[in-house]
């Protein structure tokens, strides 16, 4: 019987089709080759595959200190606000180098999700849904990866790049399963298990993999399955991940980059983010840690900050200088912001419902500012947005049809909730 | 007439519209000056207790210091700006305005001949100012990380410095030539998990005779981010660098965000975290309190009146309080 798992929407297809047909007229195989080292036609060929970067700011990145800092009212804290590159935008002061950079992005103010938990309210930001009990929806990576990933590419669809140890592959595909959750690359370490142990020569390796291709291709000729392909692909993408164990090694970008990134994990993470799609990698997603600050919340905000913008100004100024920021959409989420009350502590605690997200690239407004909050920041006044709506956004800013669906196992499963639309004003 | 810790209770609390940050007294004991969360000052009469706000920073202020005639008071804030002001008048507006650091100053202490300023704060470097004329005098560069904390040594001769990472470097005053360093890499931590340091050298004090150097903070950081740690005092000795006690308050939580030798020897501190607010009172020859007294709000900074009795101390809960290390009135 024929397998007929895949995605089968229209937007997968056209997505594939047209990367395919590019692929045809002359491109290459992405995997394993720097676009900066491809021919010009190459590399124009190459733009056309969408690419995603979220930086994930854990714990809850306050909006206060951020995106929309509110100076000189009884919540706005100790940090002035600065003007940015787009005339009438004012960012937090932490942001000096990011300012400069705003009219590459877009600023969405209006943010109510109306959930503290941490663990729920990531749920939502990176799912575009409430958390039930009865259903499990795939992560944005994993959706990403999914609808935009060429099948020829022999590299993972969605990368997540974590502070701390950790690695392996995650949980979070949900039912588009295994083959589109993330490969975690604990603090930006390749994947686990990726270095062939010394011991085992080139011809032992070679013998023993031509051994367990014959023994499964016996298999498969009688008792092929959606299972079975899905272990092949496992061990194919795994010994693709061998071969290509560079791709994953920041210290091949130079050093004059490294500084510039700057001399920390993030900095690291953020250059190795910039190696990854200029891979042809699809979806990758930074991870920032810690902004959960219900004590002293301005020193903190102070030190992570400081890391967040050397960084991100950096990577994002690189996608645009390199032309890649029409492909390639940029998201700065948390699971909530932080509350406009300063507490006993000097800190702030979760507030979901007057917050902040930045968007930009692919097909999002260039310095464009949507929703607005109260003088003191406790209400959204105007344009206000929830969870569902931003993942609608993300999906239409590289060209998918957010209304549609992915079929699995014969059955259309909505790619984002249908009770929240894309924000149609951001969209170009 | 000495203090008496023992005494020690609430004379007076007095409230404002935002909670309260830095205070320091003028040093004719008139009047007390106290930052707000709002970017304003406010003077109390000390004799009223009525405030009056001074509005010219653009953020918060930590740091207050004094010409040697009272006539003028000298403001530092996280906007990075030193502003004078009149101490006394009905309506003061500022003097001079000078753009002193990048970033906040965090501490600002008056020489004690009365004729320099020093400044610290996230730029990394300490600043010397003249008083009079807000003219700069010298930069120590040299810090690795955030100055919290400034103080003189009462000779006029060194300054002392203290922050994030938990050195305290001690300076020439008039080469700029680092002495040496003090290590007090107690006061700070660095929590992988949370992926934040944490800490530093909140509190600096020396004390009369110059025989005895303190610096308070916090430890047992064991989360950062959700205000679980101990207050903590390093009591040295000023010309071995020995330490003498790792002062501590069993079972408070919080920081030390200030301290001052009483004119007995007496160590006073203002703790503030989870159990709330205290002002705590140590000796040089046993590791715990030998007396606190709790306020009824945490507290944020302190300062002892010229009367040696008065302390004054700053709340979140947007009171200024006035407590009396003496028995009560009859």
């Amino acid at each position: 019987m024929r397998c007929n798992y895949a995605c089968q929407s229209s937007e997968h297809l056209l997505a594939r089709r047209n990367f395919l047909g590019q692929l045809a007229a002359g491109a290459g195989a992405l995997g394993g080759v720097s676009l900066l080292a491809r021919p010009a036609a190459s590399a124009e060929l190459a733009k056309q595959q969408k690419r995603i970067l979220v930086f994930n700011m854990h714990g809850g990145l306050s909006q206060l200190e951020s995106w929309d800092p509110k100076p000189a009212t009884n919540t706005g804290g100790p940090f002035r606000a600065i003007p940015s590159s787009v005339p009438g935008l004012h960012v937090s002061e932490l942001l000096p180098n990011t300012a400069k950079l705003m009219h590459h992005l877009a600023v969405i103010r209006g943010v109510n999700t109306a959930e503290d938990d941490h663990g729920k309210g990531a749920y939502m930001m990176l799912t575009g849904r409430r958390q039930t009990p009865a259903s499990d929806y795939p992560q944005l990576g994993a959706v990403m990866a999914k609808a935009l990933t060429p099948e020829t590419s022999t590299l993972p669809g969605h990368i997540v790049i974590t502070p701390g140890g950790g690695g392996g592959r995650s949980n979070d595909a949900a039912y588009l399963g295994p083959k589109y959750a993330s490969v975690v690359l604990g603090n930006g370490n390749p994947p686990q298990n990726t270095a062939r142990p010394g011991d085992v020569t080139d011809a032992v390796d070679a013998a023993r993999n031509q051994f367990r291709k014959m023994a499964d291709d016996k298999f498969l000729s009688r008792r092929r399955t959606a299972k079975t392909d899905l272990y092949t692909y496992s061990y194919e993408q795994a010994q693709q991940l061998m071969l290509q164990r560079d791709v994953f090694d920041v210290s091949k970008e130079s050093e004059k980059d490294a500084e510039r990134y700057g001399k920390h994990d993030l900095g690291r993470h953020c250059l190795l983010a910039r190696r990854l799609l200029e891979q042809g990698i699809t979806f990758v997603q930074v991870s920032h840690s810690n902004y959960d600050t219900h004590n002293e919340n301005f020193n903190f905000h102070l030190e992570q900050m400081a890391e967040f913008d050397q960084s991100f100004a950096a990577i994002v100024g690189d996608i645009a200088d390199r032309g890649m920021l029409d492909s390639t959409l940029i998201v700065v989420l948390s699971e909530f912001g932080r509350t406009p009350n300063i507490n006993l502590y000097y800190g702030r605690d979760h507030w979901s419902r007057a917050w902040s997200v930045v968007a930009g690239g692919a097909g999002i407004q260039r310095g464009a500012v949507y929703g607005k909050t109260n003088d003191n920041g406790t209400e959204v006044t105007d344009g206000q947005v929830n969870c569902g709506d931003l993942f609608h956004t993300y999906l239409r800013a590289v060209g998918l049809d957010s209304s549609g669906s992915f079929d699995i196992g014969g059955r259309p499963m909505l790619m984002a909730d249908p009770a929240t639309a894309p924000i149609r004003a951001i969209l170009s | 007439m000495p203090a008496e810790p023992q005494q020690t209770h609430v004379a007076s609390q007095w409230p404002v519209e935002s909670p309260l940050l830095a205070c320091r007294f003028d040093p004719a004991g008139r009047f007390i000056f106290a930052s707000c969360e709002d970017n304003s000052i406010q003077r109390f009469d000390l004799a009223t207790g009525k405030p009056l706000a001074l509005k010219a920073h653009e953020s918060w202020v930590n740091g207050f210091g004094f010409t040697p005639d009272g006539q003028t008071m000298v403001s530092g804030g996280c906007d990075g700006r030193l502003i004078w002001w009149p101490v006394a008048g009905d309506a003061p507006v500022p003097i001079r305005t000078v753009e002193a650091h990048q970033g906040w100053i965090r501490a600002l202490a008056v020489s004690p001949d009365g004729k320099l300023v020093a400044t610290g704060g996230n730029d990394k470097v300490l600043r010397l100012w003249n008083l009079a004329d807000g003219t700069l005098v010298r930069e120590f560069p040299g810090h690795e990380s955030h100055i919290y904390s400034v103080l003189f040594h009462p000779t006029g001769q060194f300054l002392l410095t203290g922050e994030l990472k938990g050195h305290v470097r001690q300076w020439d005053v008039a080469t700029g030539a680092a002495v040496r360093t003090f290590d007090a890499k107690a006061l700070w931590s660095y929590n992988g998990g949370q992926g934040v340091d944490f800490g530093g050298v909140r509190a600096l004090a020396i004390s009369a005779d110059g025989q005895q150097f303190a610096c308070g903070g916090l430890h047992n950081a064991s989360n950062p981010l959700g205000a679980v740690h101990d207050p903590l005092v390093m009591l040295f000795e000023w010309e071995s660098q020995k330490l003498v006690q790792s002062l501590i308050a069993e079972p408070l939580k919080g920081a030390v965000w200030r301290l001052i030798f009483l004119p007995d020897g007496t160590l006073l501190g203002a703790s503030g975290g989870s159990t709330g607010g205290h002002l705590v009172f140590w000796n040089a020859s046993q590791n715990k309190d030998i007396h606190r007294f709790q306020l009824p709000n945490i507290v944020r900074d302190l300062d002892l009146h010229p009367d040696g009795i008065q302390v004054a101390t700053t709340h979140h809960d947007k009171h200024l309080r006035i407590s009396r290390m003496a028995s009560k009135p009859a």
